[in-house]
């Protein structure tokens, strides 16, 4: 798919919130997807799945601009897609295929597009914190008003590059805001076992930054959250920290079953399925026809089918790739 | 031609690429308002004000961070380290990050970010002060790596690197810092990466040496009246001269390497298994290296002093390579330690 392609993607979700639905209900699907391939043993390697925080990837999409860079983890297919990016780029990317958004040699854990915004994603816990505040030194230095975005989970709270990052981004009043995805688990862990605070907005009070807590769960929410956020951003008033609830329905990596989790805990969460939720709001409002849901549910069940054969089709990354971009020439 | 100190052909590079560049930024430790605890940034906040040279708080991994999402997004930050080791709680942003970015995005983005490190003995810092550490980097493709020789060495490098679209190290011994030289400023005075620059011309050995022990090389080969040395900085550790390193050591078929760092793993094993790979038969001598033992760096001015190869040293283990054909014995064995 083109470039216009995918910006029209990324104007759809900015503007529509039938097509943020949509495009949650595919970020859905295709992680169910990529769970079936790895299971099935057509791909190889490691990935890590979104689903659950479908809301967080749509509400960051739909405030910013593509030319607000972000950084954002290694759990990077569902904010890749709600950017813009499309289904076989990043499935061909998990699949090593010539067709994958950095041709097949980077892998799941690493997702780019430039036109949308989005830099190479971090397989570093908490590397892109202070990179995000990097680009917003740009965007002061230049004297625009893009800002950046910095997208980490809740075990990046406890790395150095939070804290220093934060604090740098505060120090120099920069245009960034840094988005905890906090879905209860670092890794295999669940958060109150490694994290003596219970909501992890509370630390942006060392660094003299609003820390502000986000129902990660409803898509309106974190588009007003992350729109509220930029705009102080970009008029000078410098960063915000923004902890968004949400929970990790899939284990930490294709590996993990997940079998740590407490009885009911899934269940209790699954009650407030941020696509279920947000279904009947819209239809509730009249947004949604009856059988309009179901429609949207198939019209994206055949875009992922098309996405995957068209990354079958594709060949196997090439050595060309692998050697081409090493170093830069001038 | 300027006659200056090595410090202050940093700031003069520094200053001259941030007249040229607006996009070019420094930051780093104490740089700004005290000009640097080396004096290698002094006048730059004067001239180029606080948007554009800052001091950052201590915190590495903070600051490598952002050099990398500054250059990423179109700035040319030049970050200073303030002594080599304190790289090591950032290494992820240099290695894993920067030196990443370019394959990572097909080529859509690229790094243009400058880290100068303060490396190397001599002056009395003790062993977590005095380190050179090059080999923390020199096996991540995707960066460069220079080491500064003296002014002209630091002005031309320097310029080159800031100017490079890849992420560059520039390793800056400490002990030259203070060290005087004519150095030619402007375009004339540039030096390419990627290329070693014979400083000496000679016939029975070439030198290889990088840093401060270009100097010590270059005493080594000026002492003696038995053998004529041709003396080589090599400027760029990554990626090395090799086909300049090689055609001068088929010439006199002898290739000796000084390095400032510990025996094993140090910078020259990658030279010495190249060139003894591609000139195997040709060599009229083993490859010698000349290094400092493995050890820590001592604290003791006498000590500190002997860990490092110094000219007196050097002479003493070419002209045994020379007389016997046969790999000396580094100093230390003679004090029953092992080679």
């Amino acid at each position: 798919m083109g470039d216009g392609q995918r910006m029209e993607r990324r104007r759809a979700v900015a503007n529509d919130r039938v097509a943020r639905y949509e495009r949650m209900v595919e970020i859905r699907a295709f992680e169910d997807r990529v769970q079936g391939l790895f299971a099935q043993g057509l791909v190889h390697g490691t990935t890590h799945t979104a689903q659950g925080q479908e809301a967080v990837a749509v509400g960051i999409a739909a405030a910013a601009r593509p030319t607000d860079l972000v950084t954002c983890t290694y759990r990077g297919h569902g904010i890749g897609l709600a950017l813009g990016m499309t289904p076989e780029v990043i499935l061909g990317e998990i699949m090593g295929r010539e067709i994958g958004c950095v041709g097949g040699i980077a892998g799941s854990m690493h997702l780019c597009d430039r036109e949308l915004g989005l830099l190479p994603t971090f397989a570093i816990i908490g590397a892109g914190i202070p990179v995000a505040a990097g680009a917003a030194l740009t965007a002061q230095v230049r004297g625009t008003d893009d800002a950046a975005i910095g997208v980490f989970g809740d075990g990046a709270a406890n790395i150095g590059a939070f804290h220093e990052g934060l604090n740098l981004a505060a120090i120099w009043n920069l245009p960034v805001v840094f988005i905890c995805e906090n879905n209860q688990y670092g890794e295999y862990s669940r958060i109150d076992l490694t994290t003596p605070i219970e909501d992890l907005a509370d630390r942006a009070a060392s660094y003299g930054i609003p820390g502000i807590i986000v129902d990660g769960q409803d898509p309106d929410q974190t588009v007003e959250a992350v729109g509220a956020a930029l705009a102080v951003a970009r008029s000078g008033g410098g960063p915000t920290l923004l902890e968004m609830k949400t929970y990790r329905y899939a284990g930490h990596s294709r590996a993990d079953k997940a079998e740590y989790r407490p009885e009911g805990e899934f269940e209790r969460w699954y009650e407030r399925d941020p696509i279920n939720t947000f279904r009947a709001r819209l239809e509730s409002e009249g947004l949604l026809a009856a059988g309009a849901a179901e429609e949207i549910e198939q019209k994206v069940a055949a875009r992922l089918e098309a996405a995957l054969r068209a990354v079958e089709e594709s060949p196997p990354a090439t050595v060309d790739a692998m050697f081409g971009n090493i170093y830069a020439s001038a | 031609m300027v006659r200056m100190r090595m410090n202050q052909a940093v700031a003069a590079a520094l200053a001259d690429e941030m007249r040229e560049d607006p996009d070019v930024v420094v930051f780093g430790e104490d740089v700004a308002v005290a000009g640097g605890p080396f004096k290698t940034s002094d006048g730059l906040l004067e001239e180029f004000g606080p948007s554009r040279v800052r001091d950052t708080p201590i915190s590495e991994m903070g600051f490598l961070g952002m050099a990398v999402g500054a250059a990423a997004s179109g700035l040319r930050p030049v970050a200073e380290i303030m002594f080599i080791e304190f790289l090591g709680v950032a290494l992820d942003m240099v290695v894993t990050e920067a030196g990443k970015f370019h394959f990572l995005s097909r080529g859509a983005f690229t790094c243009p970010m400058t880290v100068r490190a303060s490396i190397g003995a001599g002056l009395g810092f003790g062993c977590q002060h005095s380190q050179t550490m090059e080999n923390w980097m020199s096996h991540a493709p995707g960066l460069k790596m220079v080491m500064l020789s003296g002014p002209q060495s630091a002005y031309g490098l320097l310029r080159s690197a800031i100017r490079d679209p890849n992420p560059v190290v520039v390793l800056e011994p400490r002990a030259l810092y203070g060290g005087r030289g004519q150095v030619t400023t402007g375009a004339d005075g540039i030096l390419p990466l990627g290329e070693a620059r014979r400083v000496r011309e000679g016939e029975a050995v070439t030198v290889v040496s990088a840093g401060a022990m270009v100097k010590v090389a270059l005493a080594a080969a000026e002492s003696s009246d038995d053998w004529s040395a041709e003396v080589i900085d090599l400027q760029t550790l990554i990626p090395w001269d090799r086909d300049g390193v090689v055609s001068a050591v088929r010439r006199t078929g002898r290739l000796v390497i000084v390095e400032e760092s510990p025996y094993t793993s140090g910078w020259g094993t990658e030279i010495a298994a190249h060139v003894g790979a591609r000139l195997f038969g040709e060599l009229r001598a083993p490859v010698l290296r000349i290094t400092c033992p493995d050890v820590p760096v001592p604290f003791g001015r006498e000590l500190e002093q002997r860990y490092m190869p110094n000219p007196g040293y050097v002479t003493d283990q070419i002209d045994q390579l020379l007389a016997t054909g046969r790999t000396p014995d580094p100093w230390w064995v003679g004090e029953g330690r092992r080679a």
